[in-house]
């Protein structure tokens, strides 16, 4: 098992190094210069090349990306040579010259926002979506299950930003049953925050719900064609335990695979979410910076996604064998 | 909701019935194809500590026959019709968590593949504790106590170490093992064992079948042994019923049916028999055909499209074609489905045994 999780751990690492070195590949090819960006209409070349040489994108890109990695395991100083240099202490994600902000601060400043929409939006489809589906199990092809089938299909049929207008136009708007979103912490304004995430929480609630509600209906059913299940019958179980301790925790696996890379791609940003709500998360910070051709923080936003989905992926793993005995023991 | 006559005839003891009487039992499955008719009219009983083998072809209703008396059934989405009396009370009537209070309790059930029949995920240790735990107040320690008594008992080599073993470090002896010491652990007076053996290598299957010999002596239980192979049955059974297409088509004495069985397709059975002097392979004679879709049933004897003899059954008599045969007795404990006369089977029986006995 140790060794397994090393094996997994270096290959993950490895895994993190090509990935950040596509996208800082993939953007230099980009036609959009950077330079070119950050003075406006009245720019002379000179100022465009003093630029460039303190954006540090006159040197090749290899070197630019040895840089990056060097920033991130020992710190790096930019803009060496003019009176005000920026020093990025490791790990540095690099330096957004255009908010004039290290890009590690800019997503420490969105990741708990992030964070609490995906936790609370999980919670909430996990809730939802495995009960519904383990109800829809018990009373496969009768009317309860028809209509909980039906809904999954209308929540998995509509689009994220369609439940957050209408959300928003109902229920804010509307019938002024809530304020407008304002994003705070939940350890200063307890209310306003649950006031603030309530809708967003269901708006990603929806359409995941419906997933999982079918995801766990099918493998409930499934599982009960098994002959354990009929064992557990045989001994006399009542059904209730027969569900949840047999059939659930069979089938769990594909519902735990989901589940951990969903919750991880989720952490890395709800572009649409984020953006319907105004929520200051990492979705909106990445949106922002492809927009404004801001590299360092889209290459820094790359990375955390990318590694928060490899974790995510080591973790489900070893969920596996957690769940499964035949995983762990040989 | 319950009426008071249900309440009275539940009540009633019947002294002259036998301990395990199944009366008309008829199960349908409705399916997206059709409505399966998986068992029709099945009626067979069975005094205490005695031991009925239910033998036939793959799908002819033996194991649901065997679900139907558990109360099984209905979970799998069954249409339950007859009776079903153990030791005086009618089962078939029973609200769900009546059956399920003496399922594993009075009744157990071992199935044919203990490679998927254990849970995966759990210990078997904990799987036979929870058997216990599901009918008597005791506590986890002492129900694992008895968890290992029991391991020991069916033979399990260091049973200390195995109780907590998961189903996939073990052998499929020894999880067919695991099986019956869960399914004895509560004392069942009825086990169904539904082909206990074929999953098994044939050095092991004996073995097994021993052990429930053994078990069955020790306990008093009385055990219904399902199977497909007529030849299992010779050593374990005290009564023989075959099962085709639904229906029991003759139910005798063991020796009965080894030495004087009338139905054609028993006697395609006895004729299939592998023989240990001509090599485990080597079946004599298996039926040729198969058996008729469970939703198409012939209209006449359902075995006509396979029989060698319809073409002898006098008009008097019916047609095999068309008119259904009833089970009918035919000699002490003997009853046989088909149209042929008494004699002419008997004549056929004695033909096709003594041409085995011959060859053999
Ligand atoms: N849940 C079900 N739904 C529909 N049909 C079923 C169901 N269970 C069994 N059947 C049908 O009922 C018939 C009898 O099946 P059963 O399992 O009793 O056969 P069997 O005699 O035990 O055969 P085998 O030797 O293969 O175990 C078969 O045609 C089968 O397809
Ligand atoms: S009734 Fe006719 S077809 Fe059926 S077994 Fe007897 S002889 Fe054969
Ligand atoms: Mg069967």
């Amino acid at each position: 098992m140790a060794g397994y999780v090393v094996r997994r751990v270096v290959s993950m690492t490895l895994l993190l190094f090509l990935l950040t070195l596509t996208v800082f590949f993939l953007f230099n090819m980009m036609p959009a210069d950077p330079a070119r960006l950050t003075c406006g209409k009245a720019c002379s070349p000179a100022i465009i090349e003093a630029n460039r040489h303190h954006l540090e994108l006159d040197i090749p890109p290899i070197e630019q990306y040895q840089r990056f990695v060097g920033g991130i395991f020992f710190g790096r100083t930019f803009s060496k040579d003019t009176p005000r240099p920026i020093e990025c202490e490791a790990p540095c994600l690099g330096y957004s010259f255009l908010r004039n902000t290290e890009v590690l601060t800019l997503i420490a400043r969105a990741a708990p926002v992030t964070f609490w929409l995906a936790i609370g939006g999980f919670l909430t489809w996990m809730l939802i979506g495995l009960s519904l589906g383990i109800v829809s199990a018990l009373t496969r092809g009768r009317w309860v299950d028809r209509t909980i089938m039906g809904i999954a299909l209308v929540g998995y049929s509509l689009p994220s930003f369609f439940i957050g207008l209408v959300l928003i136009f109902f229920v804010i708007l509307d019938w002024n049953l809530l304020p407008f979103p304002q994003w705070t912490t939940p350890d200063k304004d307890l209310g306003r925050f649950l006031q603030t995430m309530i809708l967003p929480w269901i708006t990603i609630a929806t359409l995941y719900a419906a997933f999982y509600m079918r995801l766990t209906r099918n493998q409930v059913l499934e599982v009960f064609g098994e002959d354990y299940i009929r064992t557990a019958r045989a001994k006399g179980l009542p059904e209730r335990v027969v569900v949840l301790k047999h059939a659930l925790r069979a089938g769990l696996t594909p519902i735990v695979t989901a589940a951990g890379l969903d919750l991880a791609g989720l952490l890395g940003g709800a572009i649409i979410t984020e953006n319907i709500y105004s929520l200051p998360g990492l979705g909106s910070l990445s949106i922002g910076a492809v927009l404004a051709s801001d590299l360092p923080v889209i290459t820094g936003i790359t990375l955390v996604t990318a590694s928060l989905i490899i974790f995510a992926n080591l973790v489900v793993d070893l969920l596996y064998a957690v769940v499964d005995p035949r995983v762990r023991v040989g | 909701m319950i009426g008071v006559e249900e309440v009275e005839g539940r009540a009633q003891h019947s002294p002259e019935r036998p301990f395990l009487s199944v009366e008309n039992l008829a199960v349908q499955f409705k399916t997206e194809d059709g409505i399966v008719q998986a068992v029709d009219g099945v009626s067979f009983s069975l005094e205490r500590g005695k031991t009925l083998a239910i033998v036939g072809e793959s799908g002819s209703g033996k194991s649901v026959t065997a679900q139907a008396v558990m109360g099984l059934v209905k979970a799998m989405g069954g249409i339950v019709s007859g009776e079903i009396w153990l030791d005086g009370q009618e089962l078939n009537g029973l609200s769900p968590a009546e059956v399920q209070a003496l399922r594993g309790a009075e009744m157990a059930m071992i199935f044919q593949d203990p490679m998927s029949s254990l849970h995966p995920f759990y210990r078997i240790g904990d799987q036979i504790v929870e058997a216990i735990m599901a009918h008597r107040k005791v506590g986890k320690g002492a129900a694992r106590k008895e968890a290992l008594e029991m391991l020991k008992h069916v033979g399990i080599p260091a049973a200390e170490r195995r109780i907590d073993a998961f189903p996939h470090q073990l052998s499929g002896g020894m999880r067919q093992r695991v099986m019956i010491a869960m399914a004895l652990i509560n004392s069942p007076q009825l086990l169904i064992a539904d082909e206990p053996t074929t999953a098994l290598d044939v050095t092991v299957q004996a073995q097994i079948l021993e052990l429930i010999r053994r078990l069955q002596g020790e306990f008093g239980t009385t055990v219904i042994m399902i199977t497909h192979d007529l030849g299992v049955v010779a050593d374990v059974a005290d009564d023989v019923a075959v099962m085709y297409a639904a229906r029991i088509v003759e139910q005798a004495p063991t020796s009965e049916t080894y030495y004087h069985a009338q139905m054609p397709y028993t006697l395609g059975l006895l004729a299939s028999i592998p023989r240990m002097d001509r090599g485990q392979q080597d079946r004599l004679d298996p039926i040729p055909g198969n058996p008729p879709s469970p939703i198409h049933l012939p209209p006449g004897c359902v075995f006509q499209p396979r029989c060698k003899y319809w073409e002898q059954v006098p008009e008097s008599a019916g047609h095999c074609k068309t008119d259904r045969p009833e089970l009918l007795a035919s000699g002490a404990g003997h009853s046989v489905r088909c149209l042929l006369p008494t004699d002419a089977r008997r004549q056929i029986s004695q033909e096709v045994l003594q041409s085995l006995r011959g060859e053999g």
